[in-house]
């Protein structure tokens, strides 16, 4: 599946890894939750990144204590219409400071991708190759944003501060 | 009138255009009816039984002439010549093309209207009482904060995709016509001690399959820090309210399992960290909203001008204006109730003709505003007194002066199984027959206020639980029944209605009706006493003793 960061296609550097199968050496790597808390301890040691699926059903605080360690986070859509992966991307950048890349994995749609720019993903991973291809016009579409989110783009609740109202 | 701004109108043509790719990428395929549904729902589409339906919002139930006069159009453009007004400030016409609909959201989005956010699960329409800046017993106009939240809301990245629908309804009068305790957040605007005006936060209100009472979590929010403490609201239910139950997952099923203390204590966890940041509202911000409400230029005028004393005399007129007219903030103006429950018609329908009819006496004789209540009725806030006489004329003409406003024939009803894909019953042909039963408006008038509500489905759209007397359509072995609860109501002191025993047929309906209607004349302890207080007083013991015996 295409993944896109701030835009642009790019080759995904991380191998995604089953709970079962052994971590392939000096290769960053994408794990589950499950493996992720049981390994924390000796992930520690390793040399290469290490970036995590957080579930939705987990609170995000409890990631606090593992920031230092990722290199990745990537939150989970398992269908478009599950909206939970936007709140926790928001506390993720907003609340706990993370900075590095935040990943939109699961059932991503083109028309989902501003949403998920806004919430503070900086990485997509669409479900579909033409939506990847989209991309651009799909976040462009709005010029006008109501209200202030995670990421940079001024919302009209400060903009229209400062000017005469017109008819 | 709030008036859209370049911003505004920038972003609904950029919704529109939006919606056209979307509903061009379905028809050619590369959207699944799966995908394309929360997207067209989100603009107010919904596939119901015989074809698609457009519903369209009126922010905080006011529209201007022009608005109302382009829904007519559309109405008879794109669908049967006539619209449905809704329980929560929403027009629906039941008739439209897919491939229509992104030419009529066009027509309606050059005067400002549209169907963003009247469905799916996002935070809807947000609603209000329809007398707002017009009645002297508010506190401010409730219609600021709603467009407030109009905008925070409007197309809100984290909360897009909730577990549910999110209804949002504000009453700034200690009169609730807004129903605000039904629903996910009632916010009553008032002022403290001090003088500050602040909301009382209420949430988890609800109808539907599982109804509640909202439960208050905030006795005082000062207005600064609506959004944020609505944030909050939303953080907290967007990440723990439950997705594995359609049924079980609008707010109040989470608060009602995590009770309302533990819920309020994670809002105000969350709200703690967000009350100081982007979203206070500084006074500037309020300031630049309130600036782009316009109020009518109203004239030095006294109550009860001489054309208002004179047309008194006519017995029909002073029925009317007994009725329909209510008192305005400004003296020498009249707030008027048009009602759209003619004797024998769909509750809440107007035809196109009708609309462009009160399109013109707004025009004439109010402002050019025009508002749309929860009971399905139109009104024109602002109507100098000395007018009323010929306002009335021209109503009554169109058929429009049914003066049985709150009476019994005053039915909320929803559209039911003629149109409704969810519906069990016929809802529309129930208020007609009661009506019908009830069309002697002296016996009607004698009765007093009297809400019946009417749903075709358990999903509850009449807001059977809070009428007066409430009705709920059921399926058994492929027929209609009916259950019969009474002692609901939607205002400040809302509640549930009592079942009043077993459901009864189609055609049993209306004659249990006027049982229960008998039996309150009787059993009343004065022509002063309202039906919903004899009940309060009794119970349903009473009443279902005569009427089962009846039946």
């Amino acid at each position: 599946m295409p993944l896109i960061e701030n835009g642009r296609i790019i080759e995904d550097r991380f191998v995604r890894v089953s709970d079962e199968d052994a971590l392939p050496e000096g290769v960053p790597v994408l794990i589950g939750i499950d493996r992720f808390l049981k390994e924390a301890e000796a992930l520690k040691g390793r040399q290469a990144p290490v970036g995590v699926i957080w579930p939705n059903n987990r609170p995000i605080a409890e990631i606090e204590r593992y920031l230092g360690q990722l290199s990745l986070i990537a939150l989970n859509f398992p269908i478009f219409r599950d909206g939970r992966a936007y709140s926790q991307a928001r506390l993720l950048r907003e609340r706990l400071g993370w900075k590095g890349p935040l990943r939109a994995v699961g059932n991503v749609l083109r028309d989902q991708f501003l949403l998920m720019q806004r919430s503070g993903f900086d990485q997509i991973e669409a479900a579909k190759e033409a939506d990847a291809q989209a991309f651009d016009e799909a976040v462009h579409r709005y010029t006008v944003f109501y209200q202030p989110a995670t990421d940079e783009r001024p919302s009209l609740l400060r903009q229209r501060l400062g000017r005469t109202p017109r008819g | 009138m709030y008036v859209y701004d370049e911003f505004d109108r920038e972003f609904l043509a950029e919704r529109v255009a939006e919606f056209r790719d979307q509903v061009a990428r379905r028809l050619e395929g590369t959207l699944t009816e799966d995908e394309f549904k929360p997207l067209r729902l989100m603009n107010g589409v919904y596939l119901q039984l015989h074809a698609y339906m457009l519903r369209v919002a009126i922010p905080y139930g006011t529209l201007n002439s022009d608005q109302l006069r382009r829904l007519a159009h559309v109405a008879r453009t794109y669908d049967r010549g006539y619209g449905h007004f809704t329980t929560r400030q929403n027009i629906q016409f039941n008739w439209i093309r897919l491939e229509d609909l992104p030419d009529a959201m066009a027509a309606l989005a050059e005067v400002g209207v549209h169907g963003i956010q009247t469905s799916g699960n996002c935070i809807r329409n947000v609603t209000t009482d329809q007398w707002a800046g017009a009645t002297p017993e508010e506190f401010d106009d409730p219609r600021i904060w709603a467009e407030i939240l109009r905008q925070y809301s409007t197309l809100h990245p984290e909360f897009t995709y909730l577990p549910r629908k999110f209804k949002i309804a504000i009453t700034a009068a200690p009169k609730d016509r807004a129903a605000t305790k039904v629903h996910d957040v009632g916010l009553r605007l008032h002022r403290n001690e001090a003088g500050e005006l602040g909301f009382e936060v209420l949430v988890g209100g609800g109808l539907g399959r599982t109804p509640f009472v909202g439960k208050l979590v905030r006795p005082f929010l000062p207005v600064q820090h609506l959004l944020s403490y609505i944030e909050a609201i939303m953080r907290v239910y967007n990440q723990y309210g439950r997705r594995d139950n359609i049924y079980k997952a609008r707010i109040k099923i989470l608060v009602h399992e995590i009770g309302a203390e533990e819920f309020s204590r994670a809002v105000e966890a969350e709200w703690e960290s967000i009350r100081d940041g982007a979203l206070h509202l500084t006074p500037e911000m309020i300031a630049e909203i309130r600036a782009r409400f316009l109020y009518p230029a109203f004239e030095a005028a006294q109550d009860q001008p001489a054309e208002l004393v004179e047309a008194l005399g006519d017995e029909r007129f002073a029925t009317w204006y007994a009725n329909a007219v209510h008192r305005h903030k400004v003296s020498g103006y009249a707030i008027v109730t048009v009602s759209l429950k003619p004797i024998g018609a769909p509750p809440g329908d107007a035809t196109a003709d009708q609309m462009e009819v009160v399109a013109a006496l707004a025009d004439d004789y109010g402002f050019r505003e025009i508002r749309v209540g929860h009971e399905q009725n139109l009104c024109l806030p602002n109507v100098a007194q000395k007018d009323l006489p010929a306002l009335w004329r021209r109503l009554d003409a169109a058929g429009l002066a049914t003066p049985n406003v709150n009476h019994i024939s005053d039915i909320i009803a929803c559209p039911g199984l003629d149109y409704c894909a969810l519906a069990n019953a016929r809802a529309i042909p129930v208020a007609q027959e009661i009506a019908k039963r009830f069309s002697d408006l002296d016996r009607s008038r004698g009765i007093g206020r009297l809400h019946v509500n009417i749903s075709g489905c358990i999903n509850a759209c009449g807001h059977h639980h809070v009428g007066h007397i409430g009705i709920l359509g059921v399926e058994k072995n492929g027929q209609e029944f009916y259950q019969i609860t009474l002692g609901g109501r939607a205002d400040e002191k809302a509640q549930l209605g009592t079942l009043l025993g077993p459901a009864v047929s189609y055609e049993q309906v209306p004659g249990l009706i006027e049982d229960v209607v008998d039996t309150y004349m009787e059993l009343r302890a004065g022509p002063h006493e309202l039906f919903i207080d004899t009940v309060a007083r009794l119970g349903v013991e009473p009443f279902k003793e005569r009427v089962y015996a009846a039946h």
